[in-house]
């Protein structure tokens, strides 16, 4: 039984990041993993699975899902196993600081070594990171610039768009994967929620052919098109 | 001298085919004279829309309801660079304004509009908008500064806490259906707790009672009188915009049931609702551009089996960013057959594979059907599917 839970879609969904979880799910059972889906709400516990996912949100939202998190120790969960998805404003709560209206310095969750200030603009628009020789595409829309301590892996280096800093995007740590690239991230990138889900099992998964393959070539092509021209 | 070279640049953007002749006359008018919009809007009689779905709809049912002639942006020009063009070429008093909703503040300030509309706040082009809280924030702080009289939908919380300190407000209890933005509580976000037909917040933040407009399955009542209403245009989210149009209309002394009957005759609005042959094939054209319209637009489509068409784009207009599809509740259209159109049908047809929809894409090659298929559009999706249609 694959747990796959979604957190706080009312605090963190602001760009359809809901369909992280839809995708995982569905690319689990179509190899007939046994999956079981939970949406965990702001009145629930933090309930154990084996993939937390954490999408985007305004700030006063990211605040209250971060008290949430600490509360609920995701820190611990992790610990024992489980792996994280997070996105934009995910991405920033599990760093160790992040600027939010009303507080520069608000307290993470601090799983990574990873600080998040407010960016001179907003970054707005297609990203795409070599992550370990292959490009994820998606598209950012976020203010905020992330330093990451020495030690601290890059989810890849940024081919187009800024992620973290204009050279690098969101940051990797066992079990744990962070972009700048928000929303349905997975529904662009198969190979990506394959490798998540492969390594949540802890096997190697048969190939699943679906018209997602086809989206993630025509993004890839587009994305990089524009980059040259 | 402003209006006079207003209405030039217009009629030339026409003649020369550059645009619809509205945007950019207004534009020169706004440069060659700043307080054009103050100007226009003196001794006028001036009701603004504004929300993220139903806007050109609600204006299009006021108009038709108010019963004399009237002014308005008809073209959907819903910034003040629209606002000035409709209101130079006519000497209408009566005016009702579609206004973008980040546009709003600054509109009521310059127009003093008799009334404004809310409708509904919700998540729409969130890479070129603003988040949709912030917006919010940005509303409250105007409606606190005005007396204008502010008819504002009472199930959406995101409109409450925008409306709550406004001086003079009608709350319409009307049926709404997407709050997927509003499960948290605007002032300090925790849960919003729904209880019953209502909500409320630890923080003391909860719907208002005193509704003068309530529209259910019973019908319209408008304070305590009950209203025949019959709106031709289809789903309950159009004779939700109604029931808003004709509480607006009784500020400005049009009898509630007058106006409605008068509101019967909109049948289609700037091509939303309308009949048309695509490619050959007869469909019932709809404007979608967003989780919150297309979850009220799938609840209009009957029951499976059939085939839906969907077109998807993502350039400016509509925001370049379709995440948003995952935040549409498609599952609900399982049964059917999507026939995926636009430039981003691969982004449509994939959430429709994870919906566990039958889709497919389009070809080019139609087996017309003898019957009427719903086309389901995004913004520019729609306007080339109107662009490449013909009425029937």
């Amino acid at each position: 039984m694959l747990r796959i839970a979604l957190l706080y879609p009312e605090l963190l969904g602001t760009y359809g990041d809901g369909g992280n979880a839809l995708v995982l799910a569905e690319r689990a059972r179509r190899r007939g993993i046994d999956v079981r889906s939970i949406t965990v709400s702001m009145a629930d516990p933090l309930v154990a699975a084996d993939i937390y996912l954490l999408g985007g949100g305004e700030d006063g939202p990211q605040r209250q899902a971060c008290d949430l998190l600490a509360a609920g120790s995701l820190a611990s969960r992790v610990a024992d196993g489980a792996a994280v998805l997070a996105v934009c404003a995910g991405l920033q709560i599990l760093g160790v600081r992040f600027a939010v209206a009303g507080d520069d310095a608000y307290d993470g969750l601090g799983l990574v070594e990873a600080t998040t200030v407010r960016g001179s603009r907003r970054s707005v628009g297609d990203i795409a990171v070599d992550v370990s020789g292959r490009t994820m595409v998606g598209f950012e829309n976020h203010g905020g610039r992330t330093k990451l301590a020495r030690g601290v892996a890059p989810l890849g280096a940024v081919q187009r768009g800024q992620g973290n800093d204009g050279v690098n995007d969101g940051f990797r740590a066992p079990r744990l994967w962070a972009t700048y690239a928000h929303g349905p991230v997975l529904a662009l990138n198969p190979w990506l929620a394959d490798e998540i889900l492969s390594e949540a099992v802890g096997e190697e998964l048969e190939p699943l052919a679906s018209v997602a393959d086809v989206l993630y070539e025509e993004r890839l092509g587009s994305v990089m098109a524009r980059r040259v021209g | 001298m402003a209006v006079l070279a207003l209405v030039s640049v217009n009629w030339l953007s026409r003649v020369t085919g550059r645009g619809a002749g509205t945007v950019a006359g207004g534009r020169v008018g706004l440069r060659v004279c700043p307080d054009l919009l103050e100007q226009l809007s003196r001794r006028r009689e001036i009701i603004c829309v504004s929300g993220t779905n139903g806007k050109t709809t609600t204006t299009a049912l006021i108009c038709a309801g108010w019963g004399v002639k009237v002014a308005t942006n008809a073209t959907g020009a819903n910034m003040p660079a629209g606002h000035v063009a409709a209101l130079a070429t006519t000497r209408a008093t009566r005016v009702a304004l579609e206004v973008d909703e980040a546009w709003l503040p600054e509109v009521i300030r310059r127009c003093s509009p008799r009334v404004v509309v809310l409708l509904n706040l919700s998540r729409d082009q969130l890479d070129r908008a603003s988040e949709v809280r912030v917006l919010a924030d940005k509303w409250r702080a105007a409606l606190s500064r005005t007396t204008t009289l502010i008819v504002a939908n009472v199930n959406d919380p995101l409109v409450v806490f925008a409306a709550e300190t406004a001086s003079r407000v009608r709350w319409c209890d009307v049926p709404t259906t997407w709050l997927g933005d509003a499960q948290s509580c605007p002032h300090c976000t925790r849960p919003l707790s729904p209880e019953g037909s209502t909500w409320h917040c630890l923080c003391g933040f909860t719907r208002p009672v005193a509704a003068t407009t309530r529209l259910d399955g019973e019908g319209l009542v408008v304070d305590g009188a009950p209203v025949g209403l019959t709106v031709s245009l289809l789903g309950d989210f159009n004779r939700a915009n109604a029931a808003m149009a004709i509480t607006a209309l009784r500020e400005v002394g049009v009898a509630a049931q007058e106006a409605a009957a008068r509101m019967t005759t909109v049948t289609s609005v700037a091509g939303r609702f309308s009949l048309r042959s695509y490619r050959g094939q007869v469909v019932r054209t709809l404007l979608a551009k967003n989780p919150a319209g297309f979850s009220a637009l799938l609840d209009v489509i009957p029951p499976s089996p059939g085939e839906v068409w969907v077109a998807i784009n993502a350039r400016i207009a509509d925001g370049r960013d379709p995440s948003w599809l995952y935040d549409v509740p498609f599952e609900r259209l399982r049964g059917h057959r999507v026939r995926c159109f636009g430039d981003r049908k691969l982004d449509l047809a994939t959430r429709l594979d994870y919906a566990g929809v039958e889709w497919r894409l389009d070809d080019g090659e139609i087996e017309v059907i003898d019957e009427t298929l719903y086309l389901l559009a995004n913004y520019t999706a729609f306007a080339d599917v109107m662009e490449e249609s013909t009425p029937c």
